[in-house]
């Protein structure tokens, strides 16, 4: 029976929610069927991936804690890719975040007091924003391709933070080794759930998914920046150019970058280290994506990233199944779903080519 | 006094449940978690851990059980993971990086009842202890052969991070060659990662266009090794015996060897002995090893390193015996004076005869 794809004169709105849930589940399928394969019992497997890892309050506060800067990064990103605004260095924006709230929390080392973990944060979320001021900049003054500058800024941040470590905001007590002092109480983020690790910080993921949702469905500057991203001369035949589009959603998706790296310096972490992050700043383009680009979209996203995190630590602890699974399956995730997103625009057809299609 | 109380409750639940498990431990076999930062594939320090891991594996057939989680990213993951074998039931559990060391002083103020080691570091507890090698040993006495082999007097050191560390392998390097050959200076060239077979590379390939003719390195990939063996220069292989990527070129490697310990310290938990100590031994324990040595290296050469593997072996020669002069020309180490251990932990300063700075 031959099998042919037909455009659809509107594209699907059921497909648009159908094609995530398609591609996990054509993940799942393929990944018990890897399972199987390296020898391992696919139910077995999967539970341990999948179920084990959040069937525990434990667990489920971790799932948060790891979906919290995922989130918080793919919204802000999100914003920029629908105004066509490429931000690549949401990385370096979460580094350069850490590094100021991380500053702030060592500048007030002697200080105690509530207003220091608001410091923290907020010089965190300055920090990203001006990081991404850069690249913001670059591409209006100078046009220089934002993709590109944002990228590199990455590699800019990280070393920054390295010299910083190694260098002049090392822990005195800390044998030389690169690390800065660990934070006082003052400067971390209170515990949302006692015997967790899931501070307060959690909450600021659905707040920015929802201040999100109100910019781009609610206001104007949210339609100057669909608008741009769909036709960019139409912006322009409008009256408003991209020069506002491009610095807003750089400085709004690096603030809420920056703000994820002080959320963990002062939060899980409890100190400024070389590596502060496992790479939030690319997985969220993923996170951004499979979201299909909505805030709330992206809430699920993230967490369905995280447990793919927390699943491949737990698999191979409780199965010994290598690390290089974790990886297959983030892959597998986003080549299904960029697959069933021709199912948006096209339906599939079992029959006999017609002679009138087209 | 609050959070003490609940704190105390929450140990006292976990000792609880553990005692529990505990009592069915008799036909049980022990669990061990080990926690790596790079994958076991690297051939360099995580491999080097993972084999010490299947020496115990081997050993205690039966009666131990083994689990290990690589690619644990330094930051707020290893917690999570080293927690997650602790709630597992894992009695002993080895996390073996430098950036893992406040993660696992903090569950293991959480179980009090599992027993944590952990590898570089100088945080210890009642239920946490801590190891390392003594590989500036190894690079003390590659650097006698490296001394003799050198015909430009340029040796190279590629090197990570500005760890006390490296740092200190770098300085045994250069004191070990300069004690046979006072001429030869090493350059040292930072990559910034443990592990980049790219940036490696291309580290090994600027060292030998400056002339320099036999590459140490401090990194765990092997690209210098085979780079090496394009240019038909030495190179000498770090964590394990790398000889299989430059047949031509491997002068020796600096082997980590974890077996011995990792051995030792399963059967003091098997026997209810193990205690937390601090343990920093090298040749003498067999922690640290040479590499059987290129069959193209005179004999003379190699007779002269393992003389040197010997005297350090026995005690008879501690690489860092002054004088030890730094690059200044300041004279560190008195004649005849041993630097002290604490001083070895925190050194920061290269001594005379490196080329190159501390990244400031």
């Amino acid at each position: 029976m031959p099998l042919r794809l037909e455009a659809r004169a509107e594209p699907s709105r059921a497909m648009v929610f159908a094609a995530p849930v398609i591609a996990i589940a054509a993940t799942l399928c393929l990944g018990g069927i890897l399972f199987a394969a390296l020898g391992f019992d696919p139910f077995t497997a999967l539970a341990a991936f999948f179920i084990e890892p959040v069937s525990t309050v434990y667990g489920l506060s971790e799932l948060l804690l790891k979906a919290t800067p995922l989130a918080l990064i793919g919204v802000g990103l999100a914003l920029g890719f629908r105004g066509n605004v490429w931000n690549i260095g949401a990385e370096g924006q979460l580094i350069i975040g850490a590094v100021a709230g991380g500053g702030m929390a060592l500048a007030l080392y002697d200080v105690s007091g509530l207003w220091v973990m608001p410091c923290v944060l907020a010089a965190g979320v300055a920090g990203g924003a001006a990081y991404a001021a850069v690249p913001a900049l670059l591409r209006t003054r100078f046009h220089a391709n934002e993709i590109l500058t944002s990228l590199m800024l990455n590699y800019v941040a990280t070393l920054f933070l390295g010299w910083l470590v190694h260098g002049p905001w090392r822990s005195p007590e800390g044998y030389n080794f690169p690390e800065s002092r660990m934070f006082t109480d003052s400067a971390l983020l209170p515990l949302l759930v006692e015997g967790t690790r899931l501070h307060v910080g959690v909450l600021f993921a659905p707040l920015a998914a929802f201040a999100t949702w109100v910019i781009v469905s609610r206001s104007f500057l949210g339609f100057q920046i669909k608008v741009i991203g769909m036709t960019p001369a139409a912006g322009s035949f409008a009256g408003f150019g991209p020069r506002r589009v491009i610095w807003f959603t750089l400085m709004f998706g690096g603030g809420l970058a920056g703000l994820a790296g002080a959320m963990e310096v002062a939060g899980p972490i409890g100190q400024l280290v070389p590596i502060v992050s496992p790479g939030y700043g690319y997985t969220a383009i993923i996170a951004a994506f499979l979201g299909r680009l909505h805030p709330f979209g992206i809430l699920l996203s993230s967490l369905l990233l995280a447990l793919i995190y927390l699943g491949g630590d737990a698999a191979q602890i409780a199965l010994a199944v290598p690390f290089a699974v974790t990886q297959v399956f983030q892959g597998m995730v986003l080549f299904f779903l960029l697959a069933a997103d021709v199912l948006i625009r096209y339906r599939v057809r079992f029959d006999a080519p017609r002679s009138v299609a087209s | 006094m609050m959070m003490m109380t609940r704190r105390a409750g929450l140990a006292a639940v976990l000792a609880l449940g553990l005692g529990a498990a505990g009592s069915a431990l008799a036909a049980e076999p022990l669990k061990v978690g080990f926690v790596y930062v790079g994958p076991i594939g690297d051939y360099g320090y995580s491999h080097q851990h993972n084999e010490g891991r299947l020496a115990v594996e081997k050993r205690f057939v039966g009666k131990v059980k083994t689990t290990y989680v690589e690619n644990v990213p330094e930051g707020a993951d290893a917690e999570r993971v080293i927690r997650q074998l602790a709630q597992t039931g894992h009695a002993l559990i080895f996390t073996t990086s430098f950036g893992f060391m406040n993660p696992t002083a903090k569950v293991a103020r959480q179980f009090p009842k599992v027993k944590f080691e952990h590898a570089t570091g100088y945080l210890r507890g009642p239920n946490l202890a801590t190891y390392m090698a003594r590989f500036y040993e190894g690079r003390y006495a590659s650097g006698v052969a490296a001394g003799r082999l050198t015909k430009s007097n340029k040796l190279g050191y590629i090197a990570s991070f500005p760890i006390p560390e490296v740092v200190r392998g770098a300085n045994a390097f250069t004191l070990g060659a300069r004690s046979v050959n006072p001429k030869a200076e090493v350059r040292v060239v930072w990559v910034n990662s443990w592990y980049d077979p790219g940036k490696e590379r291309e580290a090994a390939e600027a060292l030998i266009a400056q002339g320099v003719d036999v590459i140490a390195q401090h990194t765990d990939s092997a690209a210098p090794v085979q780079a090496a063996d394009e240019k038909g220069v030495w190179a000498i292989g770090q964590a394990s015996d790398m000889s299989r990527f430059g047949p031509r070129s491997h002068l020796t490697a600096i082997v980590d060897d974890w077996s011995g310990y990792y051995i030792a310290r399963v059967q003091a938990v098997l026997d209810g002995a193990w205690t937390s100590t601090d343990t920093w031994r090298g040749f003498d324990a067999g922690m640290v090893r040479l590499a059987p040595f290129n069959p193209a290296v005179p004999a003379a050469v190699k007779a002269e390193a393992l003389k040197v593997e010997d005297e350090i072996k026995s005690h008879k020669l501690h690489p860092f015996t002054g004088p030890i002069k730094d690059q200044s020309g300041k004279e560190r180490v008195a004649p005849g004076k041993v630097m002290a251990d604490a001083d070895l932990l925190r050194m920061n300063w290269f001594v005379q005869g490196v080329i190159g700075d501390m990244p400031k």
